[in-house]
């Protein structure tokens, strides 16, 4: 008897992504769609499309779904959530969605303590429309709108969002994990699972922040782009659990 | 049923709960602050959500997920909150979500004044949403009809999977009259939400869509649109009153408290042997056409709380726009019965 080691998750449609080659997004599609197939999930989860390269989400997952005006998933989550408390809501936001134009939405929803789970992309980059400056664009890095590297000076500051939401009451869980190595991967998909979990047991809002690569905006190869992620981003953007109110945190 | 006396936006928030509304979000602003303050407590109490939201962006977007969960749902501003929405208002209307935006409108433009103002009829009719949409929009002039037309309003929402706009303006708000809540609305066939809204799709995906993959799934989504929903609603949801129009020579064409200040200046006008009635539309769009067509009428005069934004409207539907006269005031200012009467004077040169 043959027995299956690996295969595409039920949460999951046919269609093939779209994603350019070492792009982040593919991997966090199929974590999520593994955490949610887990829960047992598959058939009682709706996700918020971003307005992003992740905007065709609905052809990736076999949820209920809704395509989401720019920053505003984390408002249109708070809309499905209060209308069915009982199934698992998930909003999917890069970070020029999610920590640009949609900071108030992003900031009232942890506040309220919306019992939703945010998975926040962070590329550093605008991908969707050709790699222009985002909040989260470290020092130095090249953009289409900073050519010759963003200058805090000139260009303002990155912005650390599970830093920042951790500030709040509202939040149950918050954590910033990558994709940049297989160990990171296995960690990313406790710290989504561990989200979605909490959203369950209706503790509270829930965030993992992805910290992921844009190799086709960075000018990088996909190897190399996952490098920068590890030499790079990481050390700007540190790993680990913000806020976890079981523990106390 | 015995009518109780209420202030206008407590009743659209009562009418709203009566009419099955089981979630609301709004941002404060004056004039409709009483429609959030009431729902906040009495809501709750009727098994529905209360959320004052982060801002009137925040309010729509709400809308559209809720609204994507199949409840009925509401939200209430005012003139550059209205204006806030439009984003979201335009993906409400794509992705077809049956929901109903209460617009209490104040002089603008920018934070204008508080005082009553008709000046957002360009924004209610015409919206300020990217691409090609209609809303159908109800104008009540009192506040029983602003309460059946809030609890119609739900009804022709989920009848054609459309936002519908209620526009008052801030003297409907905040003026009390004795209103009936027992009024009966028809209840309308309509799709059920099992089959298309989020959380009923079991494995068989519900998708609320912002989004097509290329233009010719754009255009064909737009057609049906103007097909299924706009050319029905043009044929079946017009509404208007007609006024002392059986014998009438000229006609006042107004909406919502203008036309209440036509009436009275009717009468005036009448006792000086002025043959004059009104043309009320109480929906604005889709705009009555047939009441435009009377032979008999020398003058259209279109009396607003503006600077003229349905004189074309007018202009289109009278096929003539020589016999399109204008007076009104705007900013705040609501005209009198005496002012409207000279004006009215000086337009038809004081000719019988
Ligand atoms: C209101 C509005 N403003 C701007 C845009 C254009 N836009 C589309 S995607 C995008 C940025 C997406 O970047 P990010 O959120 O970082 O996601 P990524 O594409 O990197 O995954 C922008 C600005 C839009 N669609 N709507
Ligand atoms: S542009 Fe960047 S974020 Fe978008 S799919 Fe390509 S690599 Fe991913």
């Amino acid at each position: 008897m043959p027995t299956t080691l690996f295969k595409k998750p039920n949460g999951l449609t046919d269609k093939k992504f779209h994603y350019c080659p070492g792009c982040g997004h593919g991997i966090v599609h199929r974590l999520i769609a593994e955490c949610v197939d887990e829960m047992g999930d598959t058939n009682n989860t709706i996700i918020c499309a971003p307005v992003g390269c992740a905007v065709f989400i609905p052809n990736y997952f076999v949820y209920d779904s809704i395509h989401c005006a720019h920053g505003r998933a984390p408002a249109t989550a708070t809309g499905i959530k209060r209308t069915h408390p009982d199934k698992t809501v998930i909003t999917y936001q890069g970070d020029g969605d999610l920590a640009s134009i949609g900071m108030a939405e992003i900031i009232h929803a942890a506040a309220r303590g919306e019992k939703f789970t945010t998975v926040f992309i962070n590329n550093g980059i605008y991908g969707m429309t050709g790699g222009q400056m985002a909040p989260t664009t470290l020092p130095g890095m090249k953009s289409t709108t900073s050519q010759s590297g963003r200058d805090p000076k000139l260009n303002g500051n990155p912005i650390r969002i599970c830093e920042l939401l951790a500030t709040l009451t509202g939040p149950a869980y918050i954590e910033r994990v990558a994709v940049d190595s297989p160990a990171h991967v296995i960690r990313a998909k406790a710290a989504i699972k561990k989200a979605l979990q909490y959203q369950k047991e209706k503790l509270g809002f829930s965030l993992v922040e992805v910290v992921s690569s844009c190799p086709t905006n960075w000018g990088k190869t996909a190897v190399k782009a996952m490098e920068f992620v590890k030499t790079d981003m990481i050390p700007y953007y540190p790993l680990g659990v913000y806020k976890d109110i079981k523990e106390g945190k | 049923m015995a009518k109780v006396l209420m202030k206008g936006n407590e009743a659209v928030g009562k009418a709203a709960i009566q009419a099955g509304c089981k979630f609301f979000a709004g941002y404060p602003i004056t004039p409709q602050n009483e429609v959030p303050e009431y729902l906040s407590r009495e809501l709750p109490l009727a098994g529905g959500t209360f959320i004052q939201s982060e801002s009137e962006v925040a309010a729509i977007n709400m809308l559209y997920g809720a609204g994507g969960s199949g409840a009925r749902c509401m939200t209430s501003s005012s003139s550059p909150g209205i204006a806030l929405k439009q984003e979201g208002i335009g993906y409400c209307v794509f992705g077809e979500i049956p929901c109903v935006i209460n617009s209490v409108a104040r002089g603008g433009p920018a934070l204008g004044t508080i005082q009553p103002s008709q000046q957002d009829y360009n924004q209610a009719t015409r919206g300020g949403a990217n691409g090609d949409y209609h809303i159908p929009v109800l104008a009540p002039a009192s506040i029983q009809e602003a309460v059946n037309f809030i609890k119609e309003a739900f009804e022709i929402a989920d009848v054609y999977r459309t936002p519908v706009i209620v526009l008052e303006d801030g003297l409907i708000g905040q003026m009390m009259e004795p209103v009936d809540f027992d009024v009966p609305v028809k209840k309308r066939e309509h799709t059920p939400k099992s089959e298309w809204a989020m959380g009923y799709g079991n494995g068989n995906p519900h998708l609320i869509e912002g989004i097509v993959m290329d233009a010719p799934m754009c255009e064909k989504k737009n057609r049906r649109f103007f097909k299924e929903k706009y050319e029905v609603i043009e044929k079946e949801e017009v509404r208007y009153e007609e006024y002392m129009m059986d014998d009438a020579e000229y006609a006042f064409v107004a909406y919502g408290s203008s036309s209440r200040i036509c009436k009275t200046a009717i009468k005036t006008l009448r006792e000086k042997g002025i043959k004059i009635g009104l043309i009320r539309p109480q929906t604005l769009w889709p705009f009555p056409q047939v009441p435009f067509q009377n032979k008999n009428i020398k003058l259209f005069i279109d009396i607003e709380m503006n600077m003229g934004q349905m004189v074309p409207d007018v202009a289109l539907a009278v096929n003539d726009k020589n016999k399109v006269k204008f007076f009104g005031r705007c900013g705040g200012m609501i005209p009198s019965p005496e002012e409207v009467v000279e004006a009215t004077e000086k337009i038809i040169g004081g000719a019988k």
